[in-house]
């Protein structure tokens, strides 16, 4: 389907179930575009995000991936973005380390009230990555040659 | 491998005029395991329902995708559909093409490819899933309500009624909290004590209401229906149960420099004292900070003269552990520190006083006897000017004050004004006010009776300065109806401070884990549906403690609070959440790094008996206490071999998600 | 003297099991092995002993109090395993014994000494028997790199010493990872491919690792999502490192045994160190195995964390 449109890149969102989802919902409601190419993943909490599944995504042609959750002291269980906060800042910096610009990985504390601001994310996000154009370096990254 | 059918909804045309149903349904026929794939106007109907468990019967299915709206508006509702149909209702998941897609795509082809994204990854999931069965847990019918004003006495009494026993834990050494020290209420004008005590009374000789006075929440463990709360007992040097309230004691006392906090400080009390005739319990406290005895072991002289051998110097802090199914906040507010407002010289002479000070000065019981006279010479004034609004409706960035709008002011000051008048004809009294809001039962006929039938010279417009002027506060302020300055040489000037949560309210709702606004008043669950309930389960609030409102609206929501507290304890047990985590023993490394991360203490290790290809013998392995795991996932991450996994949001569950969206 | 201390405590009792070294077939090979009363006389504790024996020790049964011998650096493993309840401290007298620095056989090898019969030293120099005569390098020549990088002489975990250590370290062992960092982000990846490229998954670098400690490794656990075997996919494959870095992020000790063992010579121990560094800039230093029962930086945080977005160089400053 997309072999006859230009690139555009596949971003995997994953947005906690009760600040980040709701904001999403709200972004819908409220009719506020945002590129196509985000698909949201619901999880419970940003701290259910297992770097496992960024790498996964990378590793499967994915272009960018963003994880979205409550605000620092509004984590709907109390203190889980504050591990997600330390989790990715640890991980996106291994990735640019090897190699992985920074501008495909990014953190975003969005509350179930900032639809504007949820839309407002995923276009910036959708521009960065656009600019950095496809994700070649984690699908190719083998171990062997 | 599964059976899955899938139901693309068009929802009128919310989801029909972006994305192509027809064209989702049709793609998701070629999904491996999508046996069955149909679209339908209003899959929520009734008859989307039937639709629904009719295909689940006819072909045999083991699980449903519904491509609808968000899965926060009708999860819920396809669940019951599935369960009516014999599934399990973890085999369902929701594709979200409305919010997430048809609403924020233009481009029908753009949004028809996403939605089939979106569906396909749905299905994806579905293939991991497993039915899931939530546990249940056990009520403690038993309530915490903390704070034991109006608010908090109100709750507790409505829901003794009911049948629960109910713990009231108040900071002060006496329940009746602010309202306690009001002289009069509007728009009434019907005494505050003449309306409070009996309730307070009532509270305390309720066979199923247990007052903790002099107590603060110390922690909190537990959940929903399961809290375990510790309460710190100030030590108050006095045998509750021994104290007669006779009053000697404080008579005797030699100390005579602590400041009665009951009257806002305006006067002096011994280092032994009852807080005020009517208090409840009624048993004096001894201040240890003024307390010759405790602080340089000299003197002891209550003890002497206490025929009841109440007085106790060696009595230490006490910790109370208790269960309880509910809490209750009700811890109310205090004025603001008008030291912060010196343009209204505040801090530069006693006649300036705030509302509350002036109410005491007011109140028969208070420190001048209801005499209104000048704190500073105890002199009749003649001139009193009133400003309103002092810190309320701040602006955002402004240095000091609260951006909200404190609500009684308007109403306490008309009072103050009236009350002045109709006692004192002779003093004029003016009035500085930005807007008079009175919006409630009676509120406006109360104002205009002031102005109108009182006399009160209502001036619209701010005060810029108050300047002592020998005996004199001279008030330079603006009326902004007839464009002049003003000018008033007063003798007392009051001032309306704004309200804000009583300062132990950070604390505890850090300690609740129930969340607040950045003013610290506690948030409620929804702004308008659900106004009574914290986000937190099984959390309350009743009162100020929730937002600014008056008495009449704190005992209706106060009522509110105890009928929901009513509703969740009449319950014998409750339905935990389905998706917990759990540990599968075999890759378990017993590392306790799991436990560190969990925010409700679910995780504990217990010796096991392990039969595993890696492994045969006892080793340490996590369990989950599935009552009080809430299912955040926190653990899952945290655990180095992937053992720790989380029903319904599992590892490979999200994998197969990922590899949908990333095909 | 190590052996005749061991012998002193045999006297007390006769059941003790002892994990030291053991000679190999090589002048270099030294194996880590558990020895009973009758087989002590085997136990060898030289320069060639870098091998960490805490990794050992999980495979090994506590049946009978067991004496370990760990070099400073092995205290560290040793430690992080007690925490992470693997190891219980109560079952091992530790023998911390003195170390100054391990040779590295490889760059004895790479020299271009041929013949190799055996090694001797004396001093701050190796006397080198080959078939061709004898041949003399200086000992900080051929120091394993983990030595270079090393933690220092304190032993965080020792019922009694035996023997002097020094601290090898020689300059600043993050000096890679800093010129990695200045690389731009195609350099750094051309250099990651480079390497990662040579790796022929024979898992010595999770074999050796004392972190990579799971009973199942997540590898191997068809739910992690993360195993490959049936699913036949290449995640695996493709990310095993990055994978294996994250996983033993603030447990790593920095022991270097990754490296050490790898037989590609894959400098896999630069991965790790760039997650130690950054946690010690963000979240204050913290060193892995320092003491029992510590609780590292990923499973902890502060309201002030600063944000992963935050841009920085490389992942650096």
């Amino acid at each position: 389907m997309s072999m006859n449109r230009e690139w555009t890149p596949n971003i995997v969102a994953f947005c906690c179930n009760w600040c980040s989802y709701a904001g999403a919902d709200l972004a819908g409601s409220g009719r506020m575009n945002y590129p196509a190419n985000v698909k949201i993943i619901r999880i419970p909490c940003s701290c259910r995000l297992n770097p496992m599944f960024i790498l996964r995504a990378f590793q499967r042609g994915a272009d960018g991936v963003i994880l979205c959750g409550c605000h620092p002291g509004d984590c709907h269980y109390s203190t889980g973005n504050y591990y997600a906060r330390r989790r990715m800042t640890v991980l996106f910096s291994l990735l640019d380390y090897m190699g992985i610009e920074r501008g495909r990985t990014r953190v975003e504390w969005v509350s179930a009230a900032e639809g504007a601001k949820f839309a407002a994310t995923m276009n910036d996000f959708v521009k960065t990555v656009t600019e950095l154009g496809e994700n070649k370096k984690l699908g190719d990254l083998r171990c062997k040659k | 491998m599964q059976k899955i059918g899938v139901f693309v909804c068009w929802c009128g045309s919310n989801i029909a005029a972006t994305v192509d149903v027809k064209a989702v349904a049709e793609a998701l026929k070629s999904e491996a395991g999508v046996v069955f794939s149909t679209d339908y106007q209003y899959m929520c109907s009734e008859n989307g329902q039937a639709m629904i468990r009719q295909a689940i019967r006819e072909h045999g299915l083991t699980g449903i995708v519904v491509c609808s709206c968000s899965p926060r508006m009708h999860e819920a509702t396809f669940r019951k559909t599935a369960v009516s149909a014999g599934l399990n209702p973890y085999m369902v998941e929701i594709a979200n093409i409305r919010e997430q897609c048809s609403w924020i795509h233009k481009d029908m082809a753009e949004g028809t490819e996403k939605a089939i994204v979106l569906a396909r990854a749905a299905v994806a999931k579905l293939h991991k899933n497993a039915p899931l069965t939530a546990g249940t847990s056990p009520v403690t019918k038993r309530a915490l309500v903390i704070g034991g004003g109006i608010a908090g006495i109100q709750t507790a009494l409505d829901v003794a009624d009911a049948g629960f026993e109910v713990d009231i834990v108040e900071k002060a050494p006496t329940i009746g909290g602010r309202m306690a020290q009001l002289d009069k209420t509007f728009p009434t004008l019907d005494c505050s004590a003449c309306i409070l005590t009996p309730k307070m009374v009532e509270a305390a000789q309720h066979e199923k209401i247990n007052i903790i006075s002099y107590a603060e929440l110390d922690s909190l463990s537990g959940f929903v229906g399961n809290f375990t709360a510790t309460i710190r007992k100030k030590a108050r040097y006095i045998d509750e149960d021994k104290c007669t309230g006779c009053g000697v004691c404080t008579e005797k006392c030699p100390s005579r420099k602590g400041l009665d906090d009951f009257n806002m400080k305006l006067n002096k009390r011994g280092a032994v004292y009852i807080p005020f005739a009517q208090a409840i319990p009624n048993v004096a406290v001894i201040d240890p900070e003024q307390c010759l005895k405790l602080r340089t072991g000299k003197c002891g002289l209550c003890q002497k003269v206490c025929s009841a051998k109440a007085v106790n110097f060696e009595q230490k802090d006490e910790l109370i552990e208790r269960q309880y199914g509910a809490i209750v906040v009700a811890t109310g507010f205090k004025p603001i520190d008008a030291s912060a407002f010196n343009e209204y010289a505040y801090n530069d002479s006693p006649d300036v006083v705030t509302s509350l000070e002036f109410e005491r000065i007011m109140n028969a019981a208070g420190p001048t006897k209801g005499q209104l006279v000048r704190p500073s010479d105890r002199e009749h004034p003649h001139e009193i000017v009133f400003i309103q609004c002092v810190g309320s409706r701040c602006t955002e960035d402004a240095e000091k004050g609260k951006p909200y709008c404190s609500k009684i002011c308007c109403m306490y000051t008309a009072k103050h004004a009236m009350l002045v008048r109709e006692k004192y004809p002779d003093v004029n009294v003016h009035v500085f006010y930005i807007d008079a809001r009175t919006p409630g039962k009676n509120f406006d006929e109360f104002y205009r009776r002031a102005v109108e039938q009182y006399g009160v010279d209502y001036i619209k417009g701010m005060v810029g300065k108050v300047s002592v002027e020998g005996k004199k506060l001279h008030v330079q302020g603006s009326d902004l109806l007839n464009g002049e300055q003003v000018h008033i040489n007063a003798d007392m000037v009051v001032l309306a401070t704004a309200i804000e949560p009583d300062p132990t309210a950070r604390a505890l709702g850090t300690m609740l884990t129930a969340s607040m606004d950045t003013n610290d008043f506690f948030t409620e669950a929804h702004p308008k549906l659900r106004p009574v309930e914290s986000p937190t389960a099984g959390v309350f609030l009743s009162g100020v403690a929730q937002g600014p409102k008056d008495i009449p609206e704190t005992v209706a929501q106060a009522g509110a609070a105890a009928a929901k507290v009513i509703g969740l304890l009449c319950k014998n047990e409750l339905t935990c959440n389905a998706c917990v985590a759990h540990a599968n023993e075999a890759a378990c490394n017993g590392c306790s790094q799991c436990e560190r991360v969990c925010p409700y203490g679910a995780i504990s290790y217990e010796e096991r008996e392990i039969r595993s290809p890696e492994f045969r013998g006892v080793r340490r392995i996590a369990v989950v206490n599935e009552a009080v795991c809430q299912g955040c996932g926190a653990c899952t991450v945290t655990c180095p071999s992937a053992a720790m996994d989380l029903k319904g949001f599992t590892n490979s569950q999200i994998m197969s998600e990922v590899d949908a969206i990333c095909r | 003297m190590i052996v005749n201390r061991l012998q002193e405590l045999l006297q007390d009792d006769e059941n003790l099991q002892f994990v030291g070294w053991e000679k190999g077939e090589t002048p270099f090979d030294r194996t880590p092995k558990t020895f009973t009363a009758e087989t002590l006389g085997n136990l060898c504790y030289d320069s060639f002993c870098g091998s960490n024996l805490s990794k050992y020790l999980l495979s090994q049964k506590t049946d009978k109090k067991t004496v370990v011998l760990l070099k400073p650096c092995d205290s560290y493993s040793f430690n992080q395993l007690c925490t992470e309840r693997r190891l219980n401290r109560d079952a091992y007298h530790v023998i911390g014994v003195g170390c100054k620095g391990k040779i590295d056989g490889e760059k004895i090898r790479k020299t271009g000494i041929k013949g190799i019969l055996s090694v001797r030293e004396e001093g701050e120099t190796l006397k080198i028997e080959t078939l061709y005569g004898t041949t003399e390098i200086p000992r900080k020549d051929v120091l394993l790199d983990k030595c270079l990088a090393c933690k220092g002489k304190e032993h965080k975990c020792a019922d009694e010493v035996l023997g002097e250590s020094e601290d090898t370290c020689v300059g600043d062992k993050y000096e890679t990872v800093a010129k990695l960092e200045a690389m731009t982000p195609d350099e750094r990846f051309a250099f990651w491919r480079e390497e990662l490229s040579k790796c022929i998954r024979c898992n010595a670098c999770r074999n050796a690792c004392p972190a990579c400690s799971c009973i199942k490794c997540v590898f191997d656990n068809p739910n992690s999502g993360v195993q490959n075997k049936a699913a036949a996919d290449d995640f695996e494959e493709n990310l095993f490192h990055i994978i294996r870095a994250y996983h033993v992020a603030g447990r790593c000790t920095d022991c270097g045994e990754c490296s050490r063992v790898c037989p590609q010579g894959i400098p896999l121990h630069l991965l790790n160190r760039k997650i130690i560094r950054d946690v010690n800039e963000f979240y204050g230093d913290y060193q892995a195995g320092d003491a029992i029962g510590q609780r590292h930086p990923l499973t902890d945080f502060t309201f002030e964390d600063s944000e992963p977005n935050a841009e920085r160089k490389g992942g650096g400053k």
